[in-house]
């Protein structure tokens, strides 16, 4: 018997659903596996019914169910929810899904100063009400989705490297649970480590990093942090190499801006980080500013509006 | 009885809207709406970051289009910090830009739009999609999806990310490009120019043709368009002036950091999203079908409308073939499928046209940078259309204030008028099917919001 997926996305930017279609012909391998219920991005399978008269958001009932995105709105909260009363097992793709993501980074935010300002920028015709016709009441922050319903596997990314997409779905058509890599993006990182050095300034990265020629193997530049580029590597997941396991910002001769999340599912990547710096003598002030340690896992109100109105 | 269909979610479209159609008494359509249903709110939350950091923070707007985000991030960034980048650099961004284009309009085609076509409007949703596809036509589904994945793997293994990149940094871009990458590049895209110039030869003669009514008639509307041209007045998706055209072809150019004197967002109660129209024409906002006021059409319809020609020799071609059929400017929704696959053609040789000249392996490729105050606006063409960055800075190089205006949104009020426009006539005296209501999608899905 074929095993039954459904797919939903909510607060998200669909770069998940992308890196499903990235697995290439190991896609065409899963449909063969599978019977998909229900993706918006593919399926015309609709809420209430294929004449549009139903009340209530109904979604098939499925084994597997992958949800990306966080909650942000009613309606994702309802579909949510109808996702988890209707598929045995619920899988949270990518690191909107288990933290947030960036959009979380409105957290930091009450939600009507969020409508106000998108609603009075310099081209905006401001209007006498925000829109409320037919369209879902925000909620007051961007919630990852164990904060609102059962999660049973955790696939982060930004996106999830389309490797890991096929592993995890391979596992859950298989009946098993996918393994996550346990260590730190600087357990797989090839650069070259000297160990604490002089180092007590971290600098913007407004200038590449140092490096011999381009033909260079990654393995010979040094660590972009012991360069004095803040790099988020110690403090985030492993795995967005995907099999080939080099990490992508690093590839690219970039630092890590902790995309998969935290190492351990409940680790805050924003005190992580801190005391990492602090730990090797580096000024924490020569941060140009926090809130962005926790850009990509801000839910779990981590990241909250300051109580005068100011950022924390 | 009065009465209220919803289409929830629209789908095989990239985000998150729905159709409310309200029929009269006599089951006729009263009005409709598209509601745009979420808001992330990135203008405010960007507040107060390093400016240099936004180009990886607001390529989450979009997963389809993230290079498009990234790169015109980082051109309002740069013109904030008053730094150029080397030509190398610039090249590179172009580049990427390029391939994702070419990458994105095959996704829209075969995996979103074709099995409208190719299974059929009428068929059972069950397979009318890309799995159907799959199914009928293995043959096509492998090679199509070997070609996106050819594309996509080219930028992942050079860029390091495809989705959501990293490689474009204030003041250039962060790694050269080698001439052995460079040569295993340009293999590459000509493979996938002989790929695109199939796509157009495969709709030309196995889709269009069949659905030339359903073309020329589903989701009409009359309305103006914008996009962006060269000094020659040839399409460019990277650079140039911002060209808003009338549906009488007059038209106005203009500097990208003036858009805010061109362009006004309207807010409508049913929709997030806000609605772009052009508040220079001084006629106001109106969705009315016999007489719009305001609005213009972005994406490849819009572009192909705009553009005097395209600079590469296959798509003039194209573009010659689609003139003599359609006019100038085609107004017909539906030949947006025809104009993304002429840009496809025009994508594939000009990312050719890039890897054959020989600065693009240049190692200087990054200008060096300082956060200061200042404002920069930063445009190009998306995928779905004019995408506008615009930001402030403060002397620490911090944001201040952001103002963006996405591709898609332009489309949202054309949008709202082609779903009226197919609603009002496909429904009639209460009369619904789900072919129907496909039918009223289709109308959206042409604009590949």
């Amino acid at each position: 018997m074929t095993a039954k997926i459904a797919e939903e996305w909510l607060n998200s930017c669909s770069g998940c659903e992308i890196a499903i279609v990235d697995m290439g012909q190991r896609l065409l391998d899963i449909l063969d596996k599978a019977e998909f219920v229900h993706i918006p991005v593919l399926l015309d399978h609709k809420y209430l019914g294929q004449l549009g008269d139903g009340r209530h958001i109904e979604i098939p009932e499925a084994d597997v169910g992958i949800i990306s995105g966080g909650i942000r709105n009613e309606e994702h909260l309802e579909v949510a929810q109808e996702m988890r009363s209707k598929c045995r097992t619920i899988a949270a793709l990518g690191t909107c899904a288990t933290h947030g993501g960036i959009p979380a980074l409105t957290n930091a935010y009450h939600t009507d100063a969020v409508l106000e300002r998108y609603y009075s920028t310099e081209t905006t015709d401001k209007p006498d009400h925000w829109p409320d016709d037919g369209v879902p009441a925000c909620l007051d922050a961007c919630y990852a989705l164990d904060e609102k319903i059962k999660v049973d596997i955790y696939l982060p990314g930004c996106p999830p490297h389309p490797d890991h997409v096929y592993a995890a779905l391979a596992a859950l058509l298989e009946g098993t649970t996918p393994v996550l890599p346990a260590r730190s993006v600087c357990d797989t990182c090839p650069t070259m480590r000297a160990g604490k050095g002089q180092l007590k300034q971290l600098r913007r990265f407004l200038q590449a990093p140092h490096y011999g020629s381009p033909q260079e193997p990654l393995d010979k530049m040094r660590c972009l942090l012991e360069q004095g580029l803040l790099c988020m590597g110690p403090v985030t997941r492993a795995g967005c190499g995907g099999d080939k396991t080099t990490p992508r910002c690093i590839a690219a001769r970039v630092p890590c801006r902790g995309c998969y999340g935290p190492v351990k599912q409940d680790g805050n990547q924003l005190l992580d980080m801190l005391n990492a710096l602090a730990s090797n003598g580096i000024e924490i002030g020569s941060l140009p500013e926090h809130p962005s340690l926790l850009r990509f896992s801000g839910a779990h109100r981590l990241l909250r509006p300051a109580r005068q109105g100011k950022e924390s | 009885m009065s009465q209220t269909i919803t289409i929830a979610p629209i789908t095989r479209i990239e985000g998150h809207a729905s159709i409310a159609i309200q029929l009269d008494d006599a089951g006729n359509v009263q009005d409709s709406k598209v509601h745009i249903m979420s808001l992330r709110g990135f203008e405010k939350f960007v507040e107060g970051k390093p400016a240099e950091e936004l180009p990886r923070i607001v390529n989450r707007i979009c997963g389809i289009c993230p290079w498009q985000h990234h790169l015109a991030s980082n051109k309002a960034v740069d013109r904030c910090f008053g730094v150029t980048p080397p030509p190398a650099g610039r090249k590179l961004r172009e580049l990427m830009q390029t391939i994702s284009h070419a990458e994105d309009k095959l996704l829209h085609f075969f995996f979103l739009a074709a099995a409208d076509f190719v299974i059929g409007p009428d068929s059972d949703y069950a397979v009318r999609n890309v799995i159907g596809i799959a199914r009928a036509n293995p043959e096509l589904a492998r090679k199509v999806v070997q070609m996106r994945y050819m594309a996509k793997m080219m930028l992942e293994k050079f860029a390091g990310k495809a989705i959501h990149p990293i490689a474009g940094v204030v003041g250039g871009f962060s790694k050269p490009l080698l001439e052995a990458e460079r040569k295993e590049f340009l293999a590459k895209m000509h493979q996938l120019l002989d790929f695109a110039l199939f796509t157009i030869d495969f709709a030309k003669t196995e889709i269009f043709p069949k659905y030339l009514d359903t073309i020329t008639s589903l989701g009409a509307i009359k309305t103006g368009f914008i996009g962006t041209v060269d000094d020659d007045g040839a399409l460019d998706l990277y650079d140039g002036k911002i060209r808003l055209m009338k549906p009488d072809m007059s038209f106005i150019e203009f500097d990208s950091q003036d858009y805010a004197d061109y362009i006004g967002e309207h807010v409508e109660p049913y929709s997030y999203g806000k609605l772009p129209y052009a508040r220079c024409w001084n006629e106001g906002f109106s969705l009315d079908l016999a007489e719009p006021r305001g609005i213009y059409r972005s994406n490849c319809l819009a572009r192909v409308n705009v553009a005097d020609k395209m600079a590469t020799p296959r798509a003039q071609a194209e573009l010659e073939e689609f003139r003599e059929k359609f006019g100038r400017p085609a107004q017909a929704t539906l030949l947006y499928h025809w104009a993304r696959l002429i840009e496809e053609v025009y994508a594939c040789e000009h990312a050719i046209e890039l890897l054959e000249d020989p600065e693009i392996t240049d190692t200087n490729i990054r200008a060096k940078v300082e956060p200061k105050a200042g404002r920069g606006v930063g445009c190009l063409e998306a995928p779905r259309g004019t995408l506008i960055h615009d930001y402030a800075t403060d002397e620490n190089g911090l944001i201040t204030r952001a103002n963006m205006i996405v591709g898609t949104t332009h489309n949202l009020g054309p949008i709202n008028m082609s779903v009226n426009q197919a609603a009002r006539s496909l429904i009639k005296n209460g009369e619904i099917s789900e072919g129907t209501l496909n039918r009223i999608e289709m109308a959206v899905r042409a604009y590949d919001p």
